[in-house]
This record gives C-alpha cells, structure tokens and sequence, in this order.
C-alpha cells in the first residue's frame, strides 16, 4: 500500500494526471498536490463540511473520499466554481449579507448551498437550514448565510426580464 | 471633554457627507474568501518546508521514564526525532504568572516535556519529517516508557491533603485566590427579606476554531533572523516571546499573520507546540510546519469556564436586591497559560459579578486549582458568561421567590442610566451605560407582554415554553490594566500608519489583526471617511510586525475602539498635510480647502480644486515646482491608548424564547433578542453579525458543548462527531437592536462589540428555561441544558 498508482481525473475542467499513494484522500490530494488550497480540511472526518467538494455532480466530504477512488471522475472544487461564474450572484449575496467572517467554511458552505440551489429552486428557512446542517461554522451564527441563500434562491426564482 | 455629540446617533464631525461611519459596506478582503483564495497558515508551503508531528502522551499525570526513538529515526521521509531535553537546549522553559495577580504560581513549562507529563495531549517529543503522513508513521514507532501516576482531576479535592500535588516545587495545588468584601454584606442579608442560594454549574468546553492552529516556523540561518506565520491575534506579542525564549533580539523575529480560520481567543495565547515549532526552525535551519489535527485542538487548544459556584442572593420584599455573595471554584489544568495566565478568568468573574445593578454589599471568593487536564485559559468573553449567568441566575431565582415579574425586579435594580459616572462593588468604573434604554429597547422588539399570553396559552396545552432575560456588561477597550501593569510583554496601545501614493490612493498600515470581524474593512472606513477618499482607493496593511506599527492585535473587543481611533488620528494628520500642501500649490489656505470625493475643494462652495492623484503626482514627481520650503509629509503614524477609563463598559440585555420538551428533554430554541450599545457603530452589519456569531458561542455552551472527562483525566469526547457545537439546524433567528452611548476617551467613540453576544446567551437561556419549568416547581443552574440534565430535574430518569 505504500506504492504509489496512477490517477487520471477532471479537476475544473482540467485533466489531471499523477500518482498516488492509494492511502490519500481527495482533500489532501486537491490541497497538496493540485495546490487547490480553496478547499478546506476542518475535522478529517467527514464532520465539518469544510472540505466539500462537487464529484460527478454530487457533492462529497473529500475528506471522506480516496484520491483514488476519483479515477475518471470530474472534480469540481470551490476554484473551479468560482472561475465558471455558476455561483456569482450565490457569492454576491454572501458579500452584501456578509455572510462570513474568518472564511474558512466559506467554500464548503458555498458547495452546499449550491448543491441545495440546484436540486430546490424554492427552499424555505427550515429547509436552508436543514441542508447545511452538516457545514460547521463557528463565526456567523448561521443566520447571515440562512439569508444570503434565500435571497439567491428568490432571485433565481424571478422570472429574468 | 473634547468631544461635542451633535448629531442623535452619537456621531460628531465624522459625519461628513462622504462617511462611511455608520454605514454598511462589504469587507475588502471578502472576495478573496469566498473565492478559495485566502491564504491561511494550513495552506502556506516554503522550499525546503518540513512537516512537525508532535507525539502526545496519552496519560494524564505520568513520569516519562525513558524515550526510544531509535527505530522512529530510521523510517522513510523522517528528518529529525526530537526529545524535550534536546529541545531545552534551544529554547527556555516559561512561567504564566502576572504580578498584578497577587499569589498567582504556576510552575515552568517546557516546549516539549522533559520528565513529566501533566496532562493528555502534552507532547513529548517531535518528529520530522517531510510530510506529516510520514512523520505520523513515525511517531507511532516512537517507544514511551511512562509511569503512570494518580491524575488530579476533580476541582472539589483539588486542595485536600490526600490529593497528589501536582507540582512539587510549588506545595500544593492552589494557583490563585482571591476573595473580595465591599459594603456590609453579612448587615444586608440579615435585612433581607429572603436569601436565595443556588449551585452553579458550568461545563468545560473549547473554541472548537475551524481551521486548527497552524504555524510555520522559518529560520534563516543565513540572515540569523526567524520568520513566524501563524494564525495568531497578538503578532507582537508572539514575536516579544519567541524572541525571548529563543534568545533572539525582537528585530530578529518577524512574525506575519494571513488570513486567521477563526480565533475567538483560543489564538492569543503561546502554546507549548508552537514554541517547540519555532525552536525547531531553529534547531533544523529550515522552515517547519506545525498544523494541529483536529483531537490535538481537542486536547491542546485551550479551555475555558469550567467553575462550580455557590451564589446568594438576598432580595427584599419590594424587590430591591440587597446583596451578592459568591464562592467560585475552577480548575485550569496543570500550568497557568502564558502570558496571559490562567488566573484571569476567575479575577473577572468576581469583578463581574452583579455589575448591572445597584447593590452594594458583594462577598466573592474565588480558588483557581491545577488538575490533570488540558490547560484553561481566556476564550471569547473571559469570565462573562459565568459571571453572568450566575449573577442573572440569582436575580430570577430571587425574583421567583418574592413572585416579582423578571422584568420588574430588573427595572427596580439595573443602575439607572442617569446614574453615570459610577463604580460597581468590586471597583470597576462605568463612564456611561443604559441598561434601561437596552431593556426598554428589548421589551419593545420581543414583545414582552405578547409572548406572555402566548407562553399562558400554550402551557394550558401542555406546551412549555419559556422567556428568559440576561442583562450583561462587557470589558472592552483594555488599557495596559489588563496585561501591562502585570509585567505581560503585550501591547495595550496600537498603532496606524497611512501614507498618500503616487496616484492618490492610501495605504494603511494598522497594528490590529483581522480574523473575520472587519478589522481591514473598519480601518478603511475610517481612514476613508476622514481623508475623503473612495473605501476603495485604502488598501489596509496588517498582521506583520516588519510592516506594521507596534501594538496589540486584535483580542477583548479593543480593534475598533483602540485601532479605530488610531487610524481616525493618523488619518487627521495625514489631512492637515494633505491641505497644506494643497495651500502651498493653489495659493490658498488649509482652512479654505477640504477633501472630497478623491479631489481637494473650496470648503465653503465645494468646488474642486485638484484632484488627490495631481497633488500626489506633484509631491513625488516634480516637487522642484512647489514654493520653497516646502516639505511635504504624506504620511502620518500616531498611536492611541485609552488612559482615563482602564475599561470601556459596554452594556446590554438578551433574550431568549425557547421551548423544552419534557419528555425527551430537549430544548428548541425557537428566537433570541439582543440589544446591546457599543458606542458608536462604524459599521452596522459587522456589528451585528459579530453579536450574532457570540450569541451561537454562547448558545452552544448553555445547550450542547462539553469536554467530557473521566476520572482518569481522559478527554473522552475529542472529536467533532462526539463534541457537539451548534449546527445551522438548531439555531434561532437572532434579532439585534442597538442603544448608542460613545464612550469620551475617543474622538471616534466606538467600544467593543465581540464579547457581548457570548456574554449573555447561555443565562438568557438557562432562565428562559426555568420560566418554562416553572409549573414544574423545578430549577436547574447546570450548563450545559442536556437532555439528560433536564430529564434529572424533572426526577423522569
């Protein structure tokens, strides 16, 4: 187990290739050999949320998740998120609200809210609330990211003139 | 007083047209965050960078009979096996002890141990190597002989004779006591018309900081100069110690501070692994890497508010409250946290006991006792919340008894706001509070008598909710009171530097740190607002002492009301430059000129004159065409202390409506109310969102958060999945209000907002619980409210 094995996968709509020790997981794979530091690691136990990533399409603890078992997969890290422009206005609400202070579970939250967004064009509080439940963060009290995510979810909602 | 308040927010000729005072806008450095872009320690890699795995023991109290790291030294990756003795060679053992905590002892605290362990989790020896994986495969072949010895871990025996001492050199296992009597306590019990007494119970717990504590330690031998990055909220202060114990002059130590993954007073201490991390930069000419997993911040991070308190109350029949009287209890570990000791949340507690009200007669004695666990020290609030939940524990428990409304027995003893200046029992001195405007302000913002009726008519369905209320003052603004006069190394003043570019932008160098309270975005507020010059055009400079004027950082609320007037100050002089230089090219004078959006104009009609980036351009490009004698000085520092007040008070009240489930024991907190007044506000949102953020701290210790350990000194719940903290789930809209009373000591005015919300939160809701326990006949005064402590109550398990 201590040799390392190829790993081909899409990270941001980048192929990557490299190899690995099959012990790595996905978080420490994205931080420290893809120097993707926008991704978190909070409690290396698949606690926090602050290590989200999206991984085919559905979000994952990446620090749950072996580097290995991504082969062929498509990764798409908070980096990748923010260049495509698919959460800009999700970002922009957060700024206004100022949904974060110290920023560490920034990006995983943002994973999350994302993800929820995506899958619920209409969540209510409890429902926010309900779907981040798993993200941990110690500064804000939740409520600034509870508003920022429906503010967004409400405008996407609008019918676009 | 030098200050006129002419406007009825508080603000004074900071109110200019352009100001940004009292105004939200985003922070500056937002976007970087949002983006996965910030640069926190934990991401930070250097050439030659090694990675630091601290072995820990995994004993309470043993003797470290031999070490064998033969075996470890020969494993892939692995650099260097580092032992506590071969660590003392290059840095010193410390002492947290403060003079002006008279008694206080503590006994010497090495980086790493050398022959005794004290506590699970202190570390033992370091292994290197050129990851952290493979210094972890290391380190479990790293053989410890330890013998085993008797852990002290229950407070209660701490002081008996059977129990083992600790510290042997030191005689017993007392750190710090101190015992206060003002008025005439014994006279006013006995004129009392009831005495209330109540055991006080709170759970240890921990800041629980997202991103670990992380340091990266860079000696360069060559330059003979180490360089720190951490995470840390006092870079001076680092940068003094490590310098001192490292036997470096302060100007071979820099010490730079990114972006912080949350602070909350867990990062302004020095903690023995990061000394042993710079010692070991040193030791190895390399840069090393320390990041704390998440069960070495379980266990090394440090603690805090673990206390058992007797209180009593006495209360006369019309309410008045006629005295306090209090025996604390607290046990911090095995050694007093350095430099700030660990003696300083017990002395706060008893200073703050019964500070909103009016009775004069107050009996305190507190006893700070080592114990075999992980050390205790200042977390967000220090001493706050237990001070106040005890103080408003008893208020409601008195009121209970004399059937007074709780809102009622407050109005009748709260200090009235006309009442100011005035000094409480233990000697605090309060410039200007408004306990009564606060409350007034909540009652309106709850509606109080509404959810009176609500709470009748669900409780004839069986329904049991409750209302509580917490009144609360806060320590902010520290002078050198709190650290200096003691002999702390740590700065009391800060410091601002803003200097004019060449293309008529700022730039701003403050000594206060940023961990996500808005200390960049402050600081370019007031400059802004002062200088008339866009926010966006002021780039802020901190958390570097190469870069930096000297000052204390960013800890007990002081960044706004001591930076932000620093930065209100240089910012003035910095303008009187800026004029003159503007007379000199329009042959004008200062007086006749201000600055407005970017440009200089006529102070009377507003019309510009010259836009800043001209001027600028002048001064550096072709100063050969100004008057002679002309030197401009476009930049400008000045430093700022308060001196009058030791302590800028703030004041404010919460409450809490919550509902508990009498047969599962839980607790749904369904909405919380704060209204609170720092002075004045420079940035609304900001404010209220660090209240918001301290109320979810002090939520999760009145509900959910406790280090749990057994009779062995084993932290048995030190992970993220056992140590429960609050989730998005389980937490209540917030609403916050404000009632402004600047404080004189400042032209800007402003206090501290960062432990208010902690402050009140756990006794706001330990009282509501009450109230809705009140058919019941039953009181608890135990945080944290688990299901289990409340189903105990009700005699239902």
């Amino acid at each position: 187990m201590t040799t390392p094995v190829p790993l081909s996968l899409d990270v941001n709509g980048e192929r990557v290739d490299a190899h690995v020790l099959p012990r790595l997981n996905l978080a420490d794979f994205l931080r420290e050999h893809l120097q993707l530091t926008g991704t978190h690691v909070g409690c290396e136990q698949g606690v926090c949320g602050a290590c989200t990533v999206r991984l085919n399409g559905d979000i994952v603890r990446a620090c749950l998740v072996l580097a290995v078992q991504t082969e062929g997969a498509s990764v798409v890290t908070i980096e990748g998120l923010s260049d495509s422009g698919e959460i800009a206005d999700l970002q922009a609400a957060f700024r206004d609200r100022n949904a974060l202070q110290c920023g560490f579970c920034t990006p995983g939250m943002l994973m999350a809210a994302q993800d929820l967004l995506q899958h619920s064009p209409a969540p209510d509080r409890d429902a926010i609330r309900e779907h981040l439940s798993g993200n941990y963060c110690r500064c804000t009290g939740y409520q600034a990211i509870i508003d920022a995510v429906e503010t967004t979810a409400q405008a996407r909602a609008e019918p676009r003139s | 007083m030098k200050k006129t308040i002419d406007k009825p927010n508080g603000l004074s000729e900071l109110d200019r047209p352009n100001s940004y005072i009292g105004k939200t806008v985003p922070r500056p450095n937002i976007e970087r965050l949002m983006q996965g872009r910030g640069s926190y320690v934990s991401d930070m890699v250097l050439p030659r960078m090694a990675h630091v795995v601290y072995l820990r023991s995994p004993h309470a109290h043993a003797k470290i009979a031999g070490l064998d790291a033969d075996a470890a030294r020969k494993m892939p990756g692995v650099i260097a096996v580092v032992t506590g003795r071969e660590l003392a060679a290059v840095i010193t053992p410390w002492v947290g002890v403060l003079s002006h905590l008279k008694g206080l002892k503590s006994a010497p605290q090495h980086a790493l141990a050398i022959d005794h362990v004290c506590w699970q989790g202190e570390a033992v020896a370091a292994i290197v190597a050129t990851s952290r994986a493979a210094a972890e495969d290391a380190a479990e072949a790293v053989v410890v002989d330890y013998e085993e010895l008797d852990a002290v871990t229950d407070m209660r025996t701490a002081l008996d004779p059977p129990t083992p001492v600790i510290h042997a050199s030191l005689g017993d296992n007392l750190a710090f006591e101190r015992k206060l009597d003002a008025g005439e306590v014994d006279k006013a019990f006995a004129e009392s018309d009831e005495v209330v007494e109540a055991d006080f119970v709170f759970g240890r717990h921990t800041g629980v900081t997202l991103e670990p504590r992380a340091v990266l330690a860079d000696w360069n031998a060559a330059e003979a100069r180490l360089t720190i990055y951490q995470g840390t909220q006092a870079p001076h202060m680092v940068m003094n110690i490590a310098a001192l114990h490292l036997g470096l002059q302060e100007s071979q130590v820099r010490v730079v501070c990114k972006d912080v993954g949350g602070s909350f007073g867990i990062k302004v201490h020095i903690y023995a692994d990061e000394m042993a991390t710079y010692a070991l930069a040193k030791l190895l000419r390399r840069p090393i890497k320390f990041v704390a997993d998440r069960f070495e911040s379980f266990n090394t991070d440090i603690h805090a508010r673990d206390h058992l308190c007797k209180g009593r109350i006495g209360i006369k029949r019309d309410g008045t409250i006629t005295a306090f009287e209090i025996d604390d209890l607290t046990g911090i570990g095995p050694y007093s946290m350095y430099p700030r000791t660990s003696a300083i949340e017990a002395n706060q507690i008893v200073n703050l006991i019964g500070g909103p009200y009016l009775a004069k007669n107050y009996r305190a004695r507190a006893r700070v006792v080592f114990q075999n666990k992980n050390v205790m020290c200042q977390y967000r609030g220090v001493g706050h919340p237990v001070a106040c939940s005890i103080t408003e524990g008893l208020v409601d428990l008195a009121a209970m008894k004399i059937k007074m409304d709780p809102v009622e027995i407050r109005r009748r003893n709260l200090i009235p706001d006309d009442g100011y200046p005035c000094a409480s029992p233990s000697g605090l001195r309060f410039e200007l509070l408004s306990h009564h405007a606060s409350l007034d302000k909540l009652l309106k913002m709850m509606d109080y008598d509404a959810l009176r009726a609500e709470q009748a008519a669900l409780r004839a369905k069986n329904i049991h909710r409750g209302i509580g209320l917490a009144s609360f003052i806060e320590v902010t603004n520290p002078s050198a009171a709190f650290y200096g006069v003691g002999g702390a190394r740590i700065s009391s003043q800060d410091g601002v530097a803003v200097r004019l570019d060449a293309t008529g932008s700022v730039i701003c160098q403050t000594s206060i740190t940023e961990q996500g309270q808005g200390s960049e975005s402050l600081t370019a507020q007031i400059v802004g607002s002062v200088l008339g010059i866009s926010m966006e055009r002021v780039r802020v400079i901190l958390g570097d002492t190469d870069n930096t004027p000297y000052g204390g950082g960013t800890w007990a609320s002081r960044g706004a009301g001591i930076g932000g007037e620093a930065a209100l100050q240089a910012a003035k002089a910095l303008r009187r430059n800026i004029l003159d230089v503007a007379a000199a090219i329009l042959q004008s004078s200062a007086s006749a000129l201000d600055i407005v959006d970017n440009a200089v104009v006529n102070a009377d009609d507003g019309t510009p004159r010259i836009p800043l980036h001209e001027l600028a351009r002048i001064v550096y490009f072709r100063p050969d065409t100004l008057p002679p004698g002309i030197q401009p000085e476009l930049m400008a520092t000045r430093h700022f202390v308060p001196r009058e007040y030791p302590f800028a008070f703030t004041n404010g009240i919460q409450a809490s409506w919550l509902e508990v489930d009498t047969d599962t024991g839980f607790i749904k907190l369904l909405k919380h109310w704060v209204v609170e007044d720092c002075g004045t506000i420079i940035n609304p949102q900001l404010v209220d969102e660090q209240i918001r953020g301290g109320v979810v701290q002090g939520l999760g210790a009145a509900l959910f958060e406790k280090c749990i350990y057994d009779e062995r000194g084993q932290l048995t719940n030190a992970n993220m999945a056992d140590y429960l903290v609050p989730m998005s789930g389980e937490m209540p809209d917030i609403d916050v209000g404000h009632v402004v009373s600047p404080t004189f000591e400042s032209e800007l005015g402003a206090k501290g907002a960062g432990e208010a919300g902690t402050a009140g939160a756990a006794a706001a809701v330990s009282n509501a619980v009450n109230d809705a326990l009140k058919p019941f006949g039953v009181t608890i005064t135990e945080i944290p409210l688990t299901p289990q402590v409340v189903l105990t109550a009700l005699g239902r398990v």
